[in-house]
């Protein structure tokens, strides 16, 4: 599992394993001030690092910066 | 009416044995045996130990599912208005069997329980939460002080009866929040607390901080390209019109709606149900939520295997662990029957 | 800076020919005051209500709370930069109708709006049982936009609450309280022995119902900064929020913060309190480090020996919260939390979102899950279908009788977090 959220402090403290920090909590992935061809890039950006986490080994709580 | 007590004590209390004698299997006996003469005295005329369960504390924790089922089953034939287990001090076997036992008939037979042990009994953190647990002295030479307490909070159980605070009931704080009116308003208390934090004085924090399990981390995808994988959020995404119900807050239940035939949210065919953030943009586009558009894509041009056919939603707003915890068990369960190797799991 | 606080103690409300002030009673002309409140072209009706301590009543769902103030002297109006001018308000002289409020109701705007009762159990878990309430019915026109809904509905409370507060302009109060903080060097000077404490702010801003106002501006906005305790008494901020219900900081609790006058209450005495920071709750990791990195800086600038730390709402704010305790924590300096709990319907679980082993002080102001059962009341003003959806209801927590089974999260304050009422948890 990989947990794609804003609040990365907050994951950290539940436990989730393999993390990759989100836009905004209101719109995690997304930006309603870009357009929308700009913003559907951002979203597949973080998707594809989140397939990216879930392909990688990992020994403990990691961010995916 | 006299309450009928049924008392739960290991080998070593009934007078079988020691250690020689720990594989002894669940017998019951008619009336008080042992430590139930020191509770028949303390409860004079209210209370009756109808009966006394004795079990082994290498049998049962050598084989602890079945052993819990007889000894319950025996209980149940006493009907019981309340059940007491050991006191088992610092015997770490006998702590567990008492508190495996406590927490069974609390859950299977919906009467209270009274324990007793010593806090560092590794029973005490496994069940505290389900029992009453008196603290008790290291060493059964602490018995007639273990008995008083425990007598007098079953009493007060088995009559209903509310009860007073931990400390002055003596029972190991469970760690249930239970709220009550104070004397003093909270800012007032703030004050005070930080003047005594100021001058080194001793205080009382009114809520411990909280500690999270871990667990240990999932192997990598070998092949994503052969992996199904499945969205899961806390961001409360639903298909429009919200058919669960599911809460803005405090979230009881959680949904599982199906993707076939989805390529796209959009506000037409979904909302989000969660009260906890501004939802207006989440309204306008899901896919800000719950990515379904850039997945299909994905999946169409073979990045990924596949996109699992259904999605499971939550509200994360203001809902308990306990009920989070339920329902990623119960997701989890599904998500691995419907083999799916992955999980991209949203939170807002 | 020196405010004196003149209270009106108000005894009773009614309708009458004139609003004014009269021995005690505040009568209310209620076309005019309904008049003032619906002075936007946004506002398609109000209605005018009053509801008193003891009375069957429920006004659901509630969306804020203010007390009448007027400004007698000093620069500045009420609520500056919203519908005062934007001077900087906390000096002089500020009369108040004490006992009475103003609540605004009207249609639902999102899911965070509550509930006050006049009398029964859900009485006893809000402030606003015990006020002479005001209600105010704000509907607006048709088509308008949730945030603008939100807008209109807080401005015409604000309006309201004026126009009431002016009755008192020229009425002798029954008591005054000053309250002074001087310029940090002389305040620092004046209790050269006593503990320096900062009182730390939080303000929610995550957008719709979410919002806090400073000065008019929205505070997701700005960066932390220091402010005297007086000026929040004379409504320099403004809540534009239902985080959720029990742990709003109504305008009123701005008006009146109890860490404020709690801190006054031993300045001097056990204390020196030098001021307060006020800090934002954003939706962004990086403006929560902000904030919180600035909000530490202040306080340690200020030469803080010790802070109270506040926090509005719960989920991501704990963040903000525990993120403020481990960085002022670190500079050395002594912290308090108060925070509300949501440790679930059976209090068994964990009650915060995040944690830091350096948070070894919180007030708790009770667990917001905890069920309750409000039974009917005789007069609901509003629209009680409301209570299955707003936070803290489920489906069906309204029943056929008009009693509500919901979270003690959906009652008006309270489990507030500045520690206004009595509310707390313990572990059993």
């Amino acid at each position: 599992m990989v947990h794609v959220c804003t609040i990365v402090p907050i994951s950290l403290t539940v436990g989730a394993n393999r993390i990759v920090p989100a836009v905004a909590i209101p719109h995690p992935l997304g930006n309603p001030s870009l357009g929308r061809d700009d913003e559907k890039k951002l979203r597949r950006k973080l998707i594809e690092k989140a397939l990216n986490a879930l392909q990688t080994e990992v020994s403990g709580q990691t961010v995916f910066e | 009416m006299t309450i009928r007590i049924v008392h739960f004590i290991n080998q070593f209390f009934a007078g079988i044995g020691g250690e020689e004698k720990a594989d002894h299997r669940p017998e019951v006996r008619e009336g008080a045996v042992g430590p139930g003469i020191a509770f028949k005295e303390a409860f004079g005329e209210e209370a009756e130990i109808v009966a006394t369960v004795v079990c082994g504390d290498s049998y049962f924790n050598e084989n602890m599912a079945a052993a819990v089922d007889e000894v319950i089953s025996m209980m149940e034939n006493y009907r019981p208005d309340l059940v007491i287990c050991g006191p088992a001090f610092n015997a770490g076997r006998y702590g567990i069997a008492c508190g495996a036992v406590a927490e069974t008939v609390v859950n299977r037979l919906g009467i209270p329980v009274v324990a007793g042990m010593y806090p560092e009994n590794p029973g005490v953190d496994m069940y505290k939460k389900s029992a009453y647990i008196i603290e008790t002295s290291k060493t059964a030479a602490g018995m007639r002080k273990a008995v008083t307490p425990m007598a007098r909070l079953a009493l007060k159980l088995a009559r209903g009866e509310e009860l007073g605070s931990p400390e002055e009931e003596g029972y190991i704080p469970r760690g249930i929040r239970k709220n009550q009116f104070a004397a003093e308003r909270g800012s007032k208390r703030a004050v005070e607390m930080l003047l005594k934090k100021l001058e080194g004085e001793e205080y009382t924090t009114e809520y411990p901080m909280p500690v999270f399990d871990r667990v240990a981390p999932a192997a990598a995808i070998k092949d994503i390209k052969k992996a199904k994988i499945a969205l899961v959020s806390s961001g409360g995404p639903v298909p429009k019109g919200n058919p669960d119900r599911i809460e803005s807050s405090s979230a009881t239940k959680f949904g599982k709606y199906s993707l076939q035939w989805l390529d796209d949210l959009n506000p037409g065919n979904s909302e989000t149900a969660h009260g906890g953030y501004d939802p207006v943009y989440a309204n306008e586009d899901l896919d800000r939520v719950l990515p379904v558009d850039v997945l299909r894509e994905m999946e169409k041009a073979g990045e990924i295997g596949s996109l699992h056919e259904y999605w499971y939603a939550t509200v994360g707003n203001g809902t308990s662990v306990a009920n989070a915890r339920r329902f990623a068990t119960e997701i989890a369960k599904e998500l691995n029957v419907a083999g799916v190797d992955a999980v991209i799991l949203t939170s807002t | 800076m020196r405010l004196e606080v003149g209270n009106i103690l108000i005894k009773d409300i009614q309708f009458g020919e004139r609003t004014e002030v009269k021995k005690g009673v505040l009568f209310i002309n209620k076309d005019e005051l309904a008049q003032v409140t619906g002075a936007d072209d946004l506002i398609a009706s109000v209605e005018v209500y009053l509801a008193k301590p003891g009375e069957e009543i429920r006004i659901i769902p509630v969306k804020d709370v203010i007390e009448p103030r007027i400004k007698v002297s000093g620069k500045g109006g009420v609520f500056p930069g919203l519908i005062s001018k934007v001077d900087t308000v906390g000096e002089g002289r500020t009369h108040v109708l004490k006992g009475a409020a103003v609540v605004t109701t009207g249609k639902i705007v999102g899911f965070q709006e509550g509930l006050i009762d006049m009398t029964g159990p859900g009485a006893e878990y809000t402030p606003f049982s015990k006020t002479m309430n005001v209600v105010l019915k704000v509907d607006p026109v048709e088509g308008l936009h949730q945030h603008e809904h939100e807008r209109v509905v807080r401005l015409a409370g604000l309006r309201a609450a004026e126009y009431l507060g002016r009755a008192g302009q020229s009425v002798e109060p029954d008591h005054i309280e000053v309250y002074e903080t001087k310029p940090l060097p002389e305040q620092v000077k004046e209790y050269p022995d006593l503990p320096k404490v900062v009182y730390v702010y939080m303000l929610i801003t995550q957008g719709l119902l979410h919002d806090s106002f400073f000065y008019g501006v929205d505070a997701k906005q700005i960066v932390p900064t220091f402010i005297y305790p007086t000026e929040v008494m004379d409504g320099a901020v403004v809540s534009g929020n239902c985080v959720s219900a029990c742990d709003k900081n109504l305008t009123y609790i701005h008006q009146n913060n109890p860490v404020i006058q709690d801190l006054y209450e031993r300045h001097g005495k056990d204390l020196n309190f030098i001021g307060c920071v006020i800090t934002n709750e954003n939706v962004t990791l990086a403006d929560k480090e902000r904030s919180s990195n600035m909000t530490a800086k202040l306080v340690e600038f200020l030469g803080a020996d010790g802070v109270i730390i506040t926090e509005e709402g719960f989920g991501n704010p704990d963040t903000d919260m525990v993120m403020l305790c481990y960085k002022i924590e670190e500079k050395g300096i002594k912290t308090v939390l108060i925070t509300n709990e949501y440790a679930g319907r059976d209090g068994a679980s964990q009650s915060l979102a995040d944690s830091t082993e350096k948070g070894d002080a919180v007030v708790s102001t009770g667990n917001s899950n905890e069920i309750i059962k409000l039974p009917p009341m005789k007069t609901v003003i509003g629209y009680p279908e409301v209570a299955d959806i707003i936070a803290g209801g489920s489906d069906g927590s309204l029943a056929e009788d008009g009693s509500i089974t919901a979270e003690i999260q959906v009652i008006i304050g309270a489990t507030n977090e500045m520690g206004y009422g009595l509310l707390t948890a313990k572990a059993r």
